[in-house]
């Protein structure tokens, strides 16, 4: 990442992009036919379905870096993704509800995305918190590591064995399925925005590891402070 | 290999002394059989639609109790770490201490069983082959991460809580699976679907099994 | 027994070796080598880093940086290098409370690969005089029993280095005679040991060399007889070099 790219710039830009993303969302993208206004919540859903994916895919790249270098950067990075990828899968299981209710009636249902990202949502979890809770400072890092390694692979069998399971016992499917019949002026929104989504995700986590880098500076003056 | 065995035996052997374990685990998912069976009557039908899932989330929770405690003896005077004094192969433990957990497991999965025999007055006998199959290659995967997962929970602050967290959401689809497999094979469904069934459970278990193999080193080191 | 002259050239040592736990820097950039026949006696106040040091050197903890080798090889390559030649022991006892004393005993041993295990088993509870208690649980024995069994454990595959974090802890008195004599003979057997113990006096009736460690640095490692005790804050109950042996 180009260290060169000044956060401000970084914050200004995605904010722009966020804004074109609205417009595109609400003005640009026909309405659906069936579903109405509500539908547009669907292009937030979708792109923080795939956001928070790919975070826990870097997750998982940031820690086996870190084992196989062990590079306290690259565990910064994991680190970050995982914060910022675990709000982005909350907010998949909020949008879900929120969309489902006024459309299907229902709030919630085992439909192969759903089930994916409530799974990809309790590893998150167990990440998280496995990171607060390790008594001995030294050994976080690598714990984390494993785990997250472990839950990757959980997440593509994840990600596979639901599509079978879902053929074998067919339930409704949210959204009728990712690009059913989708108008192009919906394929661009939803570009766009995931987009926008990305240029958010990656904004935070340069925030989260600058973070990471000061505290360990703060550590680094109090230690020399101590000596 | 004979350091697997040393390994395995001393897990064993201290179990024996005390029998604590084996013992809750036991009495644990007998319990889980028990409220399930009083809770719901329940017609042949039922029954078979509901076993498999009863079945396996007593072995579920059973596993959790056993696997902490088959860490808990090792925290108690550092002995996980005395282990690594000595100039072994890390991934040996993994797998002594795997073999110990299958057994221990295996022991309460069978009192399990036979007490639903006996309460849901269902036979296991007619499918027995597949059935004692298919829980022998789902109970390899959930032990696997079990055992992984007991060594990294025993590290954090609150472990009991801990490694239900990281075991569940990764173990969710081994148990589906062996559901899904057990389910077939206690209602006769054939050869062909038996074998898929138990193939998909053999497939993941070994997935889980491999890599939770190859990681436990890192769990070890300090 | 391996010639003189291999085991000569195995060295334990610590080169420029930091370790860190988040905040608190443990040890700050240490240097230390042992060679077989030495007889260390690691002194310091509490907190100075003689146990992560002691733990850095038998393998179990890793340095964040420098590192640590055995015979000229650095242990972040080969981890296992240097186990079978060290003996360690600590504050945790490694030892199974549902075992006996034989049983851990044993179990040690086949895990380090050990021939001849019952006659080494023996020697190693006779050496601590555990015959009488080695067939009950370990934890029904007293912190001093305790002690003895894992100082027996340490003991039972005849290591070359013997690295002990405070092993008097919990000894009676012939206990502590026991073992004092124990490390006082290691060295003229060509063994080399390390240890450390809260009071100066005894380790200075013991061994030849002194590592004062405070704040997780060195600040003198060189012959007993040498030391500076007054500069470097030590006060020997008598506080006369006469106690000190030639």
């Amino acid at each position: 990442m180009s260290k060169a790219f000044p956060l401000r710039l970084h914050l200004a830009v995605t904010l722009a992009w966020f804004l074109v993303a609205l417009y595109m969302i609400f003005l640009y993208a026909p309405r659906e036919l069936t579903m109405g206004e509500v539908q547009r919540i669907f292009y937030i859903h979708v792109s923080s379905a795939w956001t928070a994916l790919l975070g826990y895919f870097l997750v998982f790249l940031g820690s086996v870096a870190y084992l196989w270098k062990r590079s306290r950067a690259a565990d910064d990075f994991a680190y970050a993704c995982a914060e910022v990828g675990f709000v982005y899968c909350s907010c998949v299981l909020v949008t879900g509800p929120l969309w489902a209710k006024p459309v299907w009636g229902i709030w919630w249902t085992w439909d192969a995305r759903l089930t994916s990202t409530f799974v990809l949502w309790l590893l998150y979890i167990a990440y998280l918190m496995l990171r607060a809770y390790v008594t001995n400072p030294g050994r976080t890092e690598v714990l984390a590591a494993v785990v997250s390694i472990i839950g990757a692979v959980d997440a593509v069998v994840d990600y596979m064995a639901i599509r079978w399971w879902r053929t074998q016992h067919p339930q409704p499917v949210i959204g009728g399925g990712e690009g059913s019949g989708l108008d192009p002026r919906m394929w661009y929104t939803i570009l766009v925005t995931w987009g926008a989504l990305l240029c958010l995700f990656v904004y935070l986590v340069r925030v989260r590891i600058g973070l990471a880098e000061l505290r360990r500076e703060a550590r680094q003056l109090r230690r020399e402070l101590a000596a | 290999m004979s350091i697997i065995w040393a390994i395995f035996v001393k897990d064993l052997r201290v179990e024996w002394r005390n029998r604590e374990a084996v013992a809750s685990m036991c009495v644990f998912g007998l319990l889980v059989v028990f409220l399930f069976n009083f809770a719901f009557e329940t017609g042949r039908e039922e029954t078979l639609r509901m076993l498999p899932g009863l079945l396996w989330i007593a072995f579920a929770f059973a596993g959790i109790l056993g696997f902490n405690r088959s860490f808990a003896a090792e925290r108690d005077n550092s002995c996980l770490e005395g282990m690594t004094l000595a100039p072994i192969d890390p991934s040996a433990i993994f797998v002594g201490k795997l073999l110990a957990n299958l057994l221990f497991l295996g022991g309460a999965e069978v009192v399990v069983v036979f007490a639903a025999s006996l309460w849901y007055n269902f036979s296991f006998v007619p499918a027995l082959g597949w059935f004692a199959l298919i829980v022998l290659l789902g109970t390899l995967g959930y032990a696997a991460l079990g055992t992984i997962f007991g060594a990294v929970a025993a590290n954090t602050r609150m472990r009991e809580v801990m490694l239900p967290v990281l075991q569940f959401p990764v173990a969710f689809w081994v148990l589906i699976l062996s559901i899904d497999a057990t389910s077939d094979a206690l209602r006769g469904m054939g050869r062909k679907a038996n074998t898929a069934g138990a193939a998909r459970v053999a497939g993941l278990s070994l997935i889980f099994a491999v890599v939770s193999f190859l990681l436990f080193e890192y769990v070890l080191e300090e | 027994m391996l010639p003189d002259q291999v085991r000569a050239e195995w060295t334990l040592e610590a080169r420029e070796v930091s370790k860190f736990f988040g905040d608190l820097v443990a040890l700050r950039r240490v240097s230390m080598r042992v060679t077989p026949g030495d007889s260390v006696l690691l002194y310091g106040p509490n907190g100075a880093g003689k146990t992560t040091l002691l733990r850095t050197l038998a393998a179990l903890a890793r340095p964040n940086e420098g590192e640590v080798l055995f015979a000229g090889e650095s242990l972040a390559r080969n981890r296992s290098a240097s186990k079978a030649h060290v003996g360690f022991v600590s504050h945790a006892t490694f030892l199974y409370g549902e075992l006996t004393a034989r049983e851990n005993l044993r179990f040690f041993g086949t895990l380090f690969g050990l021939g001849g295990l019952e006659r080494k088993t023996d020697r190693a509870l006779d050496l601590f005089s555990l015959r009488g208690r080695d067939r009950e649980p370990v934890r029904t024995l007293s912190r001093g029993l305790q002690q003895r069994v894992t100082l027996a454990r340490a003991f039972l595959h005849e290591p070359d280095f013997l690295l002990l974090d405070e092993p008097f802890t919990g000894l009676d008195a012939s206990a502590t005679t026991n073992l004092e004599d124990v490390l006082r003979r290691l060295p003229e057997e060509g063994r080399a040991v390390v240890f450390s113990t809260h009071s100066f006096e005894q380790g200075a009736a013991i061994a030849q060399r002194l590592v004062a460690l405070e704040n997780g640095q060195v600040r003198y490692d060189g012959p007993l007889s040498l030391a500076p005790l007054e500069s470097l804050g030590i006060n020997a109950v008598s506080g006369k070099h006469s106690l000190i042996k030639e």
